[in-house]
């Protein structure tokens, strides 16, 4: 068991080095000098450029800028954006708490929501209306989904405001919009799951024992579902970063989405970098937590 | 008890309409052994199931009588079933690693029970967990109800899935085949476990495909078919003055036979295949350990085992699928392991195999031209090498899916034979049939042994397949090979202690005075 869990979390490590290194020579193979690279649309000086080559060691060989590179991202510190005049790490940690605080709204949501579509709606007609429901929220792209609810909600109604991260209000419309599609994907994926764990014969065994239907779907059933429901989950949180992007554009939300669309257009790319290497920690994390919630729910998977 | 009148099920599917069981009477009376036998298709499982209202989902169930513990059960509401279930009657079903939740402890299972009839407190029903898993005979019930049902062996599996049944107090226990996929000693244990419940006044409806089974427990049998009873009485009536032609088969079958040889092999016997000190190692587990064998032209050679005695990994090294740790292969005198699988395949087509279950064996998109016209050297038609297998054109541009099981595995037996090999592997090509079928596959296989002089090496783990087919036999037991030699000699006069435990463990048609 802890042999297993130490594996999952050395490959995670693994992951994130590789990312690391790959951005770090992204950066080696930007066109022009290194120190053009970093300065990006900023403003340029030889005073900044004594500073750059200072603080990337571009005096030193490639070797120790490499592993010097390393070493200061694992402390954290992911360089300073010569754009914005400020630490990467500060530019990218104000903006880290409104994306996170979206994006596991829209999870929480997302999850509820198919809970409530797979387990609850198992009449066959409410079944089939759920089921064509989910198929349209995951074929319809999520900005639209967001533009007709800002225009119904918002502009026609007033229920919510229209843009901006201020009080728990301004994060329903942009949550339910990342979650909606999230909810179809889930709330499929854990119906099949169910419907096959009903067929198995230690469903048969249970009903045998007396257990009403709904014990023996909740008690039995739900977690051999939940298998394959939380590798789509793990990889719907990569869908959520993504989709981060979009929807602050769409709901004019400070974020992670914002800051990335602003440095990729003036060429930071310190911040790119930190943004690269921050995206690859969250899916380290959310592959890691993935396989060790596998540990968790089947016990077979705990052997070697 | 249970009394049935003019059961009948059918199942209302999105496309068709299905009749399992049709026209079924029958009684179960307090403290007797009833069975009921019939093969795949023959509605027992259907039947036994509507006494608990578990026929199915899309099932509709009929009767002019459905009387379960005195009450009538055809006006049953869904909670009057389930006050039955677990407390009036205990299922127990075929195979304890599926039927047993696998994501839940062994405990957990045995303890929910006693929870949905709200017996005790859960302390209490710790206890009584413990107590139920003493009463089926698992060592250490405190460590056993913590662990997984795939970390018990398959004996203490069922046992504990026979707990579970057992938990509730039930007056009666539903078997529906509950020895079929276990081994033959532990088969042998949980027949024992049964008579023993039997013997203190459990009543017990059994359900079973093998007459040999029930016969040693059974006091009354019913002979189902195609959803009908073909025959029922006293065990003692059935089992000896049969009227049936098809109980007589199931009895034939179950007695076994000996399928007479005229072809012997020549006087110097060229030998095909060859294994020397075979040792395989996985890790720090030796499941092979030291393993010579040859066969010769036209030889069929047993190889019997429990599982996990290696047998089936013998199969793969022969095959040439699986490297030895130490030792060698030979095939029509040539190297066939440590060496490139560049050099084995002109010797591939030499060398074919059967599997248990064909459905898996075959790409379920192909059709069955297609599959045996993809083993035959190009232009050759396949419609004779059907025919040599007993099967006619119709099946020509079905999918292995359509096909029983039988004809499937006939299918599997033509593809194996169209590149006319020296040898054919079967591991286990009769396990998944039913009884009837069996003989016929068996049938086949001999007869092809007689025409082409095709050896055969026949893995099984049923001793009555072997000793009806087979010319030699090798017993295997922890990887090794503990006893080898004819098939007589080695049924008759068993040297080996294993050897003797193995058919003693057999279930044998055993007629009651």
């Amino acid at each position: 068991m802890t042999r297993a869990i130490l594996r999952r979390v050395g490959a995670g490590v693994l992951v994130l080095w590789a990312a690391a290194t790959a951005a770090y020579l992204a950066l080696l193979a930007a066109p022009g000098d290194t120190v053009d690279a970093i300065i990006g649309d900023g403003a340029d000086s030889p005073l900044i450029r004594s500073q750059i080559i200072q603080e990337w060691h571009l005096d030193r060989p490639a070797v120790v800028q490499y592993v010097d590179f390393l070493a200061r991202a694992v402390q954290g510190d992911l360089g300073r954006s010569y754009l914005l005049q400020r630490p990467v790490a500060e530019v990218i940690g104000g903006q880290l708490g409104p994306t996170l605080q979206l994006a596991a709204t829209a999870a929480g949501f997302g999850i509820v929501l198919a809970l409530v579509l797979a387990v609850v709606a198992r009449r066959p007609w409410v079944r089939r209306l759920s089921s064509t429901t989910e198929l349209v929220l995951v074929s319809t792209p999520p900005f639209l989904i967001g533009i007709v609810l800002l225009s119904l909600f918002s502009f026609r109604l007033g229920w919510f405001p229209v843009s901006g991260a201020q009080g728990a209000a301004a994060l329903v419309l942009p949550a339910i919009t990342m979650g909606l599609p999230i909810a179809g994907t889930l709330a499929q994926v854990l119906r099949d799951g169910l419907d096959r764990a009903l067929d198995e014969p230690f469903a048969v065994t249970a009903r045998a024992r007396g257990l009403r239907e709904s014990a023996v779907l909740v008690r039995h059933a739900l977690k051999h579902a939940l298998l394959p429901t939380v590798t789509m989950l793990g990889w719907s949180f990569g869908v959520l970063i993504g989709g981060t992007v979009i929807i602050e554009q769409v709901f004019g939300r400070p974020g992670l989405g914002q800051v990335t669309v602003q440095a990729v257009n003036a060429s930071d790319l310190p911040v790119v970098l930190a943004v690269v290497i921050l995206a690859a920690a969250v899916f380290v994390v959310v592959n890691t937590l993935t396989d060790l919630a596998y540990l968790v729910i089947d016990p077979r998977l705990r052997r070697s | 008890m249970i009394n049935v009148e003019d059961l009948r099920v059918t199942f209302h599917l999105p496309r068709r309409t299905v009749e399992a069981v049709r026209g079924v009477s029958f009684t179960v009376e307090p403290g007797e052994c009833v069975a009921i036998v019939g093969e795949s298709g023959s509605g027992k499982s259907v039947t036994a199931r509507s006494l608990v209202g578990l026929a199915g989902p899309g099932a509709r169930v009929d009767a002019t009588r459905l009387e379960v513990d005195g009450q009538d059960a055809r006006r049953f509401a869904p909670r009057d079933w389930r006050r039955l279930r677990g407390g009036f009657a205990g299922l127990v079903l075929q195979d304890a690693l599926v039927s047993l939740d696998p994501l839940r402890t062994v405990g957990a299972e045995i303890g929910e029970v006693l929870r949905v009839h709200g017996q005790g407190s859960r302390l209490s029903r710790t206890k009584q967990v413990h107590r139920l898993l003493t009463e089926v005979h698992v060592p250490e019930p405190e460590r056993r109800a913590k662990q997984y049902p795939h970390q018990l062996s398959g004996g203490l599996r069922q046992r504990a899935l026979i707990a579970s049944a057992l938990a509730g107090g039930p007056k009666l226990l539903i078997a529906d085949e509950p020895t079929t996929a276990l081994d033959a000693t532990v088969q042998a244990q949980i027949l024992t476990l049964l008579a023993e419940r039997r013997a203190a006044g459990e009543t017990l409806l059994l359900i079973s495909h093998d007459l040999a089974v029930v016969s040693r427990l059974a006091d009354r049998i019913l002979v189902m078919k195609d959803g009908r009873l073909v025959e029922s009485g006293p065990s003692r009536v059935l089992l000896t003055g049969a009227d049936h032609p098809y109980t007589r088969e199931l009895i034939a079958a179950a007695t076994g036979r000996r399928r007479a040889r005229t072809a012997q092999p020549g006087p110097e016997p060229v030998v095909i295949a060859e294994a020397a000190a075979l040792r395989k190692v996985y890790g720090d587990r030796t499941v092979v350990r030291d393993v010579g064998l040859s066969i010769r032209h036209g030889e069929i050679v047993g190889l019997v085992g429990e599982s996990g005695s290696g047998k089936t990994t013998v199969a793969q090294l022969l095959f040439g699928l699986v490297e030895p740790t130490s030792g060698s292969v030979t095939f029509e005198g040539a190297r066939f392991s440590g060496v490139p699988e560049r050099a084995r395949r002109p010797l591939r087509r030499k060398l074919q195999f059967i599997a248990q279950d064909p459905l898996s064996a075959f790409d379920p998109r192909w059709t069955v031209r297609r599959i045996v016209a993809e083993a035959l050297p190009r232009g050759a038609t396949v419609t004779p090498l059907l025919e040599r297998v007993g099967l006619g054109e119709d099946v020509l541009d079905r999918y292995p899916r359509q096909l029983s099981g039988g004809q499937r595995q006939r299918v599997a037996i033509a593809r194996a034979l169209a590149p006319r090999p020296s040898l054919i592997i079967c591991d286990e090509p009769v396990s998944a049939l039913d009884v009837s079928v069996q003989a016929q596959v068996l049938d086949l296989l001999a007869e092809i042994r007689e025409r082409d002089g095709t050896a055969l090496l026949f893995i099984s783990h049923d001793l009555g397949v072997i000793r009806d087919l087979a010319d030699r036999v090798l017993v295997m037991h922890d990887g090794r090979v503990v006893e080898e030699g004819d098939v007589a000699a080695v049924f008759d006069r068993p040297g080996h202690e294993y050897t003797r435990k193995l058919l003693d463990a057999v279930p044998k048609l055993e007629v009651p005075a």
